[in-house]
């Protein structure tokens, strides 16, 4: 549980030469419990967890371990049952409605498992919709350059193979220059070689604009390319890895 | 750009489902239409009619004597209260006009030689005044002048006084005392066989013999004066001169009726486009509640983007207001169409100077204001939904839908049921509150037919019994005053009557504590066979051995039952003032009527048997020999042939009812087709996964087309009985709403009527299935199974 994590910060610090990072999101005994009619389930059962400045994490687990919920939470959409939250300074489990949708507003970027583009915008426009609210945007064309969907900036979704969909959510999410990106089951619905390619994008946008970057995923592949894989299961954090050599998501393959 | 991203978005998506969009814009654009057409005629009308009040000094009270001095008009000149009152003769004439057989009659009115009367002045259409001195010279008014194909410099003759004149017609012109010209005792007017007449009060007073003395008297009041205490004063003194009391301008026939049609458009103007917006409003929820459902990522997104839930909501909103915005483009000019329209249908029924339709800024303002509160009211349901979903919880797909097993199988018949109609039967009992609402919006175009038809069934059932159960007599006719039931025995003589009854008639008030009533007390004969006193439902009724048989609505106005006693203040002869007790009361059609028997009405008036009037069986061949023949009876004031009512009547009120008649259904195809093919549109949306699983399965189209179509004529059929039956409590309503003094529609609700309902429906809905299953057959399996939803 929480134990697990200490060592695997000092380790994390030792491997970097660089001066102490700062930390993004502390969290502490978190826990979620649903109601689902008579049942409760237990989804977070006391998760401790730290994320810093400009890593890219992978939470891995089995479906039904929790990842989501804990990445709904850190991103604002959902609140625990109990535990606290920090974001930087600010306590976000004390956040009401209004400031939890300007936290996402001003601060996060979510790419989802099933993309949620918008089916009546094209690329451009879907990127533009996010664009529109935020405070310091990147032209949606620039953040589609950095997708490689240049060239397909007019089509709808519709018009678009799934790792296309997925790149232009990735776009959407980084074209407002959020402070973290949270990334779920990015590649779930999509085959190796377009998933790579997804994931390409989301490794440039970490180390091209040192976004913070949390990724879920089941696929332990995945995990190679991480700074730190943080293990999930069963609603508690099991164990942290530090990978000591990160790489290239081009390399990956499963 | 141009555009914000959310807002092309919002536009897509409308276009997407543009022809659902339609449709409901459509059916918002009827109530819009209705709304501004109810509440601009109304404007309209009450406009007019202030105006032209005004500006042609329209009496505040009226009073007819036997005969007064002239000195008497200087005393009540000077009652407080009274700014002017003016004196003139006003008489019955019959005409006689080239060409025409049939009797009509007239009221010729004075006009002071030199100048212009004070109250109630004339509006010259085309012609020109009187020549002073002139005694051939009249006045016509348009309406008559227009039904008899008259012109300017026309002649006809009327018997004035018992005299055969010449009269030369010099001028066209209007009144505000005849906006709505009726003879005397009549609802509809008949603008062919009465007109009413001015001419030079000289002229007059020689032909009458009133030199120095009027007859009729017209006052205009203070803005402080007390109307009843000016009328119980001028009762007083008109009261040794044949005063037959005082009245203002509620019991003004013109008046009467014309605030009648005001009030009536209130009440359409409420109740009308309350359905339209009504249903639209509910087809907006259903429609709003589906692509919010279908958006529920889509909106997840935006949330964890950052998109506020004010945000959202309002794209939903504009959502609504842009259909609401389409309603206007169609209601607007469909409201000023039938404005148009209906101003032509009042002008021949109400003759004003001008009767200009407009449309203010200020309805089309309200219109919007209404349409669009109704229509946000309707989608706030599911944009709170959208608003108030969790975003985490959005990005997840909708749970399964639960089903379980159907009432039917629950009673141990599901193995009789095919598994198709099993599906169908389920899918319905899985979503109670939204079969429920189907039904509903179905059943409310079911009814919004009936109620098409009904004014037409009840109208039909109306002219039937008064016509032919009321009125049992070919020909009535009345005299200038009464005379010796000997009368009987002169016009049962004359040619071509078969059989005569008389009748007396006594102008008299009523009185119960403080209200009151002018009415005509008509005397019949208890064996009488050519008046029948006939309910609303059709039962006859007995003439009362003693006592007042009343209208059910004359005793509502007086507040007082059977058995309760009222003041009887007769206005002729001698004016006695009895106490009568209410015998019974008739639930009739039209006006406030008391009957009571002949002779009992002789005892109370302290007379002998005399009658005002008769009525006659006549036979039609001798028709015009007995028409001559009344004309040379200088005692018949008035014929009143009954085939000329009904013709009349025939030529206004049914020919207006006709075009609304059809305007309505107009309007509820519109309804039945936007309810139905909105329902079928959206059942198709929300099953078109399922539906192409089971095509992917093996099913033919014609398997799959009959769970989506079989759900839709299930739910219409639900729908027809309750509609039929939700149909007549809006007619019950309507005639409950239309209950006045002046009419009152029996509810009748014919059996073609709901039939006709049922089939239109049906139609709109085979129609709607029709289109909705050229969709399923180009249903697009694998991009149907391939998207998530």
């Amino acid at each position: 549980m929480g134990g697990g994590l200490l060592p695997g910060r000092e380790t994390f610090l030792m491997s970097r030469s660089t001066a102490a990072p700062t930390t993004v999101f502390a969290a502490r005994g978190i826990t979620k419990v649903y109601h689902m009619g008579e049942v409760d389930v237990h989804a977070l059962r006391g998760v401790d967890l730290d994320l810093f400045t400009g890593e890219f994490v992978v939470l891995l687990g089995p479906s039904g371990s929790g990842k989501s919920t804990l990445l709904n939470i850190l991103g604002g959409l959902d609140v625990p049952s109990s535990g606290t939250v920090f974001y930087r300074d600010r306590r976000l489990t004390e956040f009401d409605d209004a400031a939890l949708t300007r936290y996402r507003r001003d601060h996060v970027g979510f790419v989802f498992q099933f993309y949620n583009l918008i089916p009546s915008l094209t690329a451009r426009e879907n990127v533009a919709l996010i664009t529109e609210i935020a405070r310091d945007p990147m032209n949606p064309v620039e953040a589609l350059q950095m997708v490689d969907l240049g060239d397909r900036l007019d089509h709808f979704p519709a018009q678009m193979s799934g790792g296309e969909q997925q790149r232009v959510a990735i776009a959407r999410a980084v074209a407002k220059r959020p402070d973290v990106l949270l990334c779920d089951e990015p590649t779930g619905a999509l085959d190796v070689k377009t998933g790579v390619l997804v994931l390409e994008a989301i490794q440039r946008i970490n180390r091209e604009l040192g976004t913070t970057t949390a990724v879920i995923t089941h696929n332990a592949v995945i995990a190679d390319m991480a700074d730190r894989v943080i293990h999930l299961s069963g609603g508690e954090v099991t164990g942290v890895d530090v990978n000591t050599r990160k790489r290239p998501a081009a390399e990956l393959t499963w | 750009m141009l555009i914000a991203p959310l807002d092309r978005k919002m536009l897509r998506d409308l276009w997407h489902m543009r022809s659902l969009a339609a449709a409901i814009s459509v059916v918002m654009g009827c109530g819009v239409a209705l709304f501004l057409l109810s509440r601009s005629m109304l404007h309209s009308l009450e406009l007019s009619q202030q105006s032209y009040y005004n500006r042609y000094n329209f009496a505040d009270l009226f009073a007819t004597v036997k005969r007064a001095p002239d000195s008497l008009i200087e005393r009540i000149g000077e009652l407080p209260g009274v700014a002017v009152a003016e004196r003139r003769i006003v008489v019955p004439v019959n005409l006689s006009l080239p060409g025409m057989e049939a009797p009509a009659s007239g009221r010729l009115i004075s006009v002071p030689d030199a100048g212009r009367p004070r109250l109630n002045q004339l509006f010259l259409r085309k012609g020109r005044w009187l020549t002073p001195r002139s005694d051939d010279e009249v006045l016509a008014s348009e309406a008559f002048v227009e039904a008899n194909g008259l012109e300017l410099g026309d002649r006809f003759s009327a018997i004035i006084n018992g005299r055969m004149e010449e009269l030369s017609i010099v001028g066209v012109v209007l009144s505000p005392e005849y906006i709505y010209e009726i003879k005397p005792g009549d609802l509809v007017p008949d603008n062919r066989h009465f007109g009413v007449f001015w001419m030079n009060e000289e002229a007059l007073q020689m032909a009458y013999d009133m030199d120095g003395a009027f007859n009729d008297l017209s006052v205009r009041l203070m803005r402080s004066a007390n109307p009843a205490e000016v009328i119980r004063r001028i009762d007083e003194l008109t009261d040794p001169y044949g005063g037959l009391g005082a009245y203002d301008r509620m019991d003004q026939m013109s008046h009467h009726f014309v605030d009648n049609e005001i009030e009536q458009n209130r009440t359409m103007g409420l109740f009308a486009p309350s359905i339209f917006l009504g249903v639209s409003a509910f087809l907006l929820n259903v429609v709003m509640s589906r692509t919010i459902n279908s958006q529920r990522e889509q909106i997840a997104a935006l949330k964890a983007f950052g998109y506020s839930n004010i945000e959202v909501g309002w794209h939903y909103i504009k959502f609504v207001l842009l259909i609401v915005a389409a309603s206007l483009l169609v209601g607007i000019p469909a409201g000023a169409w039938f404005g148009w329209f209906v101003t032509g249908m009042y002008a021949r029924l109400f003759h004003f100077p001008e009767l200009v339709f407009r449309i203010y800024f200020s309805t089309i303002l309200a219109a919007a204001g209404v349409s669009g509160a109704a229509s946000v009211l309707g989608a706030m349901g599911s944009v709170m939904r959208a608003v108030r979903l969790p975003p985490a919880e959005a990005m997840r797909p909708e749970p399964p839908a639960g089903f379980g097993p159907t009432l039917m199988e629950r009673l141990g018949l599901g193995h009789l049921v095919p598994p198709i109609l099993l599906m169908i039967v389920r899918q319905l009992e899985r979503r109670p509150v939204k079969t429920a609402f189907s039904t509903i919006a179905i059943s409310l175009a079911v009814a919004v037919l009936v109620i098409g038809n009904f004014f037409q069934d009840s109208i039909d059932y109306m002219v039937d019994a008064q016509f032919n159960l009321v009125q049992r007599f070919d020909m009535s006719v009345s005299m200038a005053d009464p005379v010796s039931d000997r009368a009987v025995y002169e016009l049962a003589s004359m040619p071509g009557v078969l059989h005569c009854e008389p009748t007396r008639a006594v102008s008299a008030r009523l009185r119960a504590g403080p209200r009151s009533r002018r009415v005509a007390v008509r005397g019949l004969r208890p064996d009488s066979t050519l008046f029948g006193l006939v309910n609303m439902d059709g039962q006859e009724m007995e003439l009362p051995r003693h006592g007042l048989l009343v209208s059910k609505k004359l005793a509502e106005v007086l507040r007082v039952g059977v058995g309760d006693w009222v003041q009887m203040e007769a206005l002729v002869d001698k004016r006695p003032v009895r106490q009568v007790m209410i015998a019974a009361t008739i639930n009739d059609f039209a006006g406030l009527q008391a009957f009571m028997n002949i002779e009992e009405l002789h005892r109370l008036m302290l007379e002998g048997p005399v009658i005002t009037g008769a009525q006659m069986l006549v036979d039609p061949r001798q028709q015009d020999m007995l028409y001559r023949k009344l004309k040379e009876t200088p005692e018949v004031s008035t014929v009143m042939v009954k085939q000329h009512t009904l013709d009349s009547f025939n030529r206004t009120i049914v020919k207006n009812l006709g075009v609304m008649k059809r305007i309505n259904l107009v309007f509820a195809c519109i309804i039945a087709a936007g309810v139905v093919y909105n329902s079928a549109r959206i059942s198709l949306a929300e099953r078109s996964r399922e539906l192409a699983t089971l095509r992917v399965m093996g099913f033919t189209r014609q398997e799959i087309s009959s769970i989506l179509l079989g759900e839709l004529a299930i739910v219409t059929l639900l729908a027809i009985p309750a509609g039929l039956a939700l149909g007549k409590l809006f007619a019950a309503w309507m005639t409950a709403a239309f209950d006045q003094e002046l009419f009152r529609f029996p509810l009748v609700v014919t059996h073609r009527t709901n039939a006709w309902a049922a089939l239109v429906v049906m139609l709109a809905s085979a129609v709607s299935g029709l289109i909705v299953r050229r969709n399923l057959d180009h249903l697009d399996l694998v991009a149907v199974l391939k998207s998530r939803e």
